[in-house]
């Protein structure tokens, strides 16, 4: 099933004409209601008019999240804030926030880039679809929901939490898809088994996102729930989930590029590759008005094709992640760098900035552990003093990331150090 | 330091085989001899509180050696082995209002000591020999048969 047949399977040359118009119109548009870009643009001696189609793009400047941050909270909008009818955050390095704002038009394009996604795992109207990604600032929860509302689907908004209770509503209400987090969908599996109703619910579909995941994770949910697993992507910087999504032959992610344009950049010399060889993501969005971006760097490495699938869709195709280009972690579907825990032992005190996040996979759920080298003057000989500094210290942590994180501390100066650099991550989890 | 009081040694461990060898082997090898040991356990870490021959040497010689270490002072009680002691010097702490943080035992052939880290030293060192209590200085500790 193909929800928009006319942008979903357009030939090559319409495509890239109504990209270049777009692109024209969006440059145009920023150019004259954001500062930001109109200085950039205005840095390398660019004006609106020396943009005048796709083969003008790599003349643009490109924007990072730094940009996001520096502007905080409103600096990117590009229209009077009575235009935006939401915002959503995610958390920042620095403590900051990044922030996104939509206007109704652009709630309109991000349930439409999501209905395409659930249309491709084969999900319509006559389904019912559970919805247990976090609901809130975060994208994911609100994204999808208006993306199932958008097919006509009936939609359970279950968010995260006391997964005995999804899957009793699961059953009882015959649910048939759900969109959560990869992870979160294999212990959902687990306690559908446990509760022993595999052959009882009516399941057929998932979309899952929000976090990196193998093709290998993909089959074994496929598997032990007997249905189809779909990989979600999406970004809250340009819109949140939805972006792109993999169909039934599951040969790439389809992206949906009247919407975001996609560049795979080298991640060196930040020239364009050649379809087929892994690079930077980096995307444009062609038809945001609220805070589009322009060349906004993803840092996620990935490579493209442009050949029609056998789906029939002739959206281009971007391979499963290959990593980052930055040490951006994510943790059951949050986004966490390892200064914002180092900024956190800052504030707590105590401890030293030496430290080592150590993540793994239990039961199918990420762990997140942090080691701390106590500080010589905060080290005590009642135990009741050491686990006040433990908490204090977790508490920090959690405070900045908004994740639960188990704190161990240990002497100074144990924390293993290689070449005269701390070793600051070590992820158990097998992505390969 | 204070009259009444003796040095004890804290080491940090970390909860993994064969840490607390290696800090016997540290104390071992510099010639500090343990009197009195006791260890404290989390689920993730322990604290091993003992009265050494040198605590300073002891302390400074653990962080060379990249342990977490240092010296408190606590208060040692010695004890005759006898019915009822025990019961007496908690007794006096409790009327005085006196809180025990922690406590661990040390014998010898002859007599015993309790090492005591209370709520409050000073006022627990004044109340334990208006009682009659005798408490030990570090050299007299060390002297115990």
């Amino acid at each position: 099933m193909i929800w928009n047949e006319t942008k979903e399977c357009m030939s090559r040359d319409e495509m890239t004409a109504l990209q270049s118009a777009r692109l024209v119109k969006q440059v145009n548009h920023v150019y004259h209601n954001v500062e930001f870009y109109r200085k950039k643009m205005q840095e390398v001696g660019l004006e609106p008019g020396d943009i005048r189609g796709l083969e003008d793009i790599e003349k643009l400047p490109f924007t990072t999240k730094a940009d996001l941050r520096d502007n905080y909270p409103f600096g990117l909008f590009a229209v009077p804030k009575s235009e935006i009818v939401r915002i959503h955050a995610s958390s920042g390095t620095t403590g900051k926030a990044t922030v996104v704002g939509y206007t109704r038009r652009d709630l309109d394009t991000w349930s439409e880039s999501v209905a395409r996604c659930i249309t491709m795992a084969g999900l319509g109207r006559e389904d019912t679809i559970q919805v247990a990604y976090g609901y809130g600032l975060f994208t994911g929860g609100l994204g999808a929901h208006y993306g199932a509302e958008c097919v006509g689907a009936t939609v359970v908004p279950q968010s995260t939490g006391n997964t005995k209770k999804l899957v009793t509503m699961m059953n009882d209400f015959g649910v048939t898809g759900i969109m959560c987090t990869p992870s979160y969908l294999l212990h959902i599996a687990e306690v559908v088994k446990e509760m022993g109703l595999e052959d009882s619910i009516k399941l057929k579909a998932a979309i899952c996102g929000a976090e990196p995941w193998t093709e290998k994770m993909r089959l074994q949910i496929e598997e032990q729930l007997h249905i189809s697993a779909h990989d979600i992507y999406g970004l809250s910087e340009t819109m949140g989930p939805g972006v792109a999504c993999d169909c039934e032959y599951h040969k790439g992610l389809h992206i949906w590029e009247d919407y975001y344009l996609p560049e795979i950049v080298d991640k060196d010399t930040f020239r364009h590759v050649a379809d087929g060889e892994t690079g930077e993501l980096v995307l444009t969005n062609l038809q945001k008005e609220g805070m589009p971006l322009i060349r906004y760097r993803t840092k996620d490495l990935t490579s493209i094709t442009h050949e029609k699938c056998e789906c029939g869709r002739t959206a281009a195709r971007i391979s499963r992640f290959k990593g980052r280009t930055d040490d951006m972690l994510i943790i059951r579907g949050v986004n966490v760098f390892p200064s914002q825990i180092e900024t956190a032992l800052l504030e707590a005190g105590g401890v030293t900035p030496q430290y080592q996040i150590i993540v793994d996979r239990v039961n199918n759920l990420d762990t997140l552990e942090v080691l701390v080298e106590m500080e010589e003057s905060s080290f005590s000989d009642e135990v009741k003093e050491i686990e006040a500094l433990n908490k204090r210290v977790s508490h920090a942590i959690q405070q900045m990331i908004g994740l639960a994180v188990k704190v161990k501390l240990v002497a100074p100066k144990t924390i293993e150090r290689s070449m005269g650099k701390a070793v600051r991550v070590i992820d158990n989890r097998k992505f390969d | 330091m204070a009259e009444g009081f003796v040095r004890q040694l804290t080491v940090f461990i970390e909860n993994r085989v064969g840490t607390l060898q290696e800090v016997a082997e540290v104390l071992k090898d510099n010639d500090i001899n343990i009197y009195s040991i006791s260890l404290a356990d989390t689920s993730e870490y322990g604290l091993l509180r003992m009265i050494v021959s040198d605590p300073d040497k002891g302390s400074r010689i653990l962080k060379e050696n990249s342990f977490s270490a240092k010296t408190t002072e606590v208060v040692a009680v010695k004890l005759e082995n006898k019915v009822g002691t025990l019961s007496s010097l908690f007794g006096t702490l409790a009327e005085a209002g006196i809180g025990i943080e922690y406590m661990y035992a040390m014998a010898t052939s002859r007599t015993g000591a309790m090492i005591l880290k209370t709520s409050d030293g000073s006022k627990a060192v004044e109340v334990l020999k208006n009682a009659g209590f005798g408490l030990l200085d570090e050299e007299g500790m060390f002297n115990l048969e």
